[in-house]
């Protein structure tokens, strides 16, 4: 029958789009170790993994990834004690607070910031918040992590907020009012029964905020500096794993040079890290759907 | 118990639930403020680029090359060569990623398979965009010889935005009841008529809202394409698909890289335009969802 081989055709035709995500998925793992490999083959794992200077473009050249990756770590934990009490203070009172007509005018705003590029974050921080750090810390460093790690956290605030939101929306009201019935205020309600009830939602969105700071670029490119340094200090210079990635890309680095491997050696600890962290708050999330079900 | 007790003890609780009263109030002030202070933050931003960038945005920026010269400098080359990336990666990435989305939701719902594609496609969504840059570079740039092409950036693109292109579809498609689906199927309609005939144009609206809020993610990213070798200094309109460009983000980030201040004001008239466009295609999302929830009742 001719209908049924076009069907047929047709469902192969579909199949083989959505494959494309599969072999995304094996592309970018390929690229990585088979370039990584190529990097491996010249620097020891061990000494990239726990190396503590990193200068592969300058004599003497050494390739120790711990200044990216604290440098990556001091915006990540400046981005989340920024964002998780502003997020969640704001999922509270979206969900718990605020009347409908308010939540018809704060989720807009919430979309609209989350859909602000972020070179636009790396601009702000750059040209506003760090002059305002620089009047009350005058030793801060024109490129700084403080600066970075605040417009990223600006930046992961919607999703932490809108995530959140879900989170507690989704904890029965059921439960909400038998505790008013036991006599509990409403913070105590809030903070006490629904986010406790809530808080694997809570915990997923976090650690998918965090993710993503790891993996935000052009903010930090553009306002914590270029300097990779072992350093706690957010007011100096430095320089993360995306921020080097983007540095060695828009200089000529020859390609098969041991310089144009290391993007793809901290590409691939990019990637290792937030597909890990992706997949932590998936099983969380997982789990939570179960709850009242 | 005597009533001496009686009364020092309902003072005691009368004194707690005032405390408990008054914390529960601080705390509800304390949200209202935190949230408003976010909110407040969008403003705040809104207000510097545009007090930076103002001055700057007039016609001469918006049809000049750049330029050493501040008052000479403009955004043409970046807004074609924008325009022309969005538009080829739509072309790339709709097609593919309503047939993928299709495929996921009236095809192969059940089984350890779908289950698999959904969870790789969630992974995908969330690997930092450098990541898809270095992937272009490889694969694109390098390895089909493109260059630094605007097909390859193309390329580049849908493959970062085909996730989320995919994960909007499935859920406008999941929001077509199935009731219309046992309608068709009992008429004696084939799956694929089904899909075409009733599915398809009845999420439409759904389709459409989510295929233009997953490009304005696209039209905002800087770094894959920076990454992949994207020009930062373009004199020149691209006239087809395989010539070098640059897009508006680059250009953005470029003048805000340089220490001259006159810089940084193009930059601000450069993000200007960028939150413009965004807005649009945000705005027309919105028109096209509230239309469609008046056509459709079910």
């Amino acid at each position: 029958m001719r209908g049924a081989r076009t069907e047929g055709a047709i469902e192969r035709a579909l199949f083989f789009c959505t494959s494309l995500s599969i072999a995304t998925t094996l592309g970018i793992i390929a690229v990585l170790v088979y370039e990584g490999i190529g990097f491996a083959r010249e620097v020891p794992l061990g000494s990239f993994l726990f190396g503590t200077r990193w200068a592969p473009l300058l004599e003497p050249r050494s390739y120790g990834v711990l200044p990216l990756v604290c440098g990556t770590a001091l915006i990540v934990a400046g981005a989340s004690l920024l964002a998780v009490p502003l997020g969640l203070a704001g999922a509270i009172y979206l969900s718990e607070q605020a009347s409908e007509r308010t939540r018809a005018v704060l989720k807009p705003v919430l979309e609209i910031l989350a859909g602000i590029p972020t070179v636009v974050y790396g601009y702000f921080g750059l040209t506003f918040v760090t002059p305002l750090l620089r009047d009350a810390f005058p030793s801060t460093d024109i490129f700084n992590a403080a600066s970075g790690a605040i417009v990223v956290g600006i930046m992961v605030l919607p999703l932490i907020t809108s995530l959140c939101d879900e989170a507690l929306r989704a904890v029965p009201l059921s439960i909400r009012q038998a505790a008013y019935a036991l006599g509990a205020t409403p913070c105590e309600v809030s903070t006490k029964v629904v986010l406790p009830g809530a808080l694997s939602g809570v915990l997923a969105a976090v650690i998918l905020a965090m993710s993503r700071a790891i993996g935000e670029t052009m903010a930090v490119a553009l306002a914590a500096g270029s300097t990779p340094k072992l350093t706690l200090n957010p007011l100096e210079s430095i320089q993360t794993m995306t921020a080097y990635i983007v540095q060695v890309s828009l200089g000529d680095t020859p390609a098969g040079t041991i310089a144009y491997h290391t993007i793809f050696a901290v590409g691939a600890l990019l990637f290792l890290m937030t597909l890990g962290m992706n997949l932590v708050s998936h099983r969380i999330l997982r789990r939570y759907h179960r709850a009242y079900e | 118990m005597s009533d001496a007790q009686r009364e020092a003890c309902s003072v005691q609780q009368e004194k707690r639930l005032a405390r408990r009263r008054a914390v529960s109030a601080a705390f509800g002030v304390a949200c209202r403020v935190l949230t408003w202070a976010g909110v407040a933050v969008l403003g705040v931003l809104l207000w510097h680029v545009a007090r930076a960038g103002l001055p700057w945005l007039d016609l001469q920026f918006l049809t000049s090359f750049p330029s050493r010269k501040p008052d000479k400098a403009g955004i043409l080359a970046a807004l074609c060569g924008t325009g022309w990336l969005i538009a080829l990666t739509m072309l790339l990435a709709v097609p593919l990623g309503v047939a993928s989305a299709v495929y996921l939701e009236e095809y192969g719902r059940r089984g350890r398979w779908a289950s698999f594609l959904s969870v790789n496609i969630a992974n995908l969504a969330g690997v930092p965009s450098i990541v898809y840059g270095i992937l272009g570079l490889t694969l694109f740039v390098r390895g089909l010889h493109l260059g630094t092409s605007l097909v390859a950036g193309a390329m580049t693109m849908t493959l970062l935005i085909l996730p989320v292109v995919i994960l909007a579809s499935r859920e406008a498609i999941r929001a077509v009841p199935g009731t219309i689906r046992q309608a068709a199927f009992a008429l004696g309609a084939t799956r694929w008529q089904v899909v075409r005939h009733h599915v398809v144009p009845a999420s439409l609206p759904g389709l459409l809202t989510g295929v233009i809020l997953s490009t304005s993610r696209a039209f905002g990213e800087t770094a894959p394409l920076i990454m992949m070798g994207a020009l930062t200094y373009v004199a020149f309109v691209p006239k087809h698909p395989m010539e070098a460009f640059t897009v508006l983000p680059i250009q953005v980030f470029n003048w805000a890289s340089r220490p001259q201040k006159e810089f940084h004001g193009l930059a601000a008239a450069g993000i200007l335009v960028l939150l413009a466009v965004l807005l649009a295609m945000n705005a027309s999302a919105i028109v096209i969802r509230f239309r469609a929830s008046r056509r459709f009742r079910w």
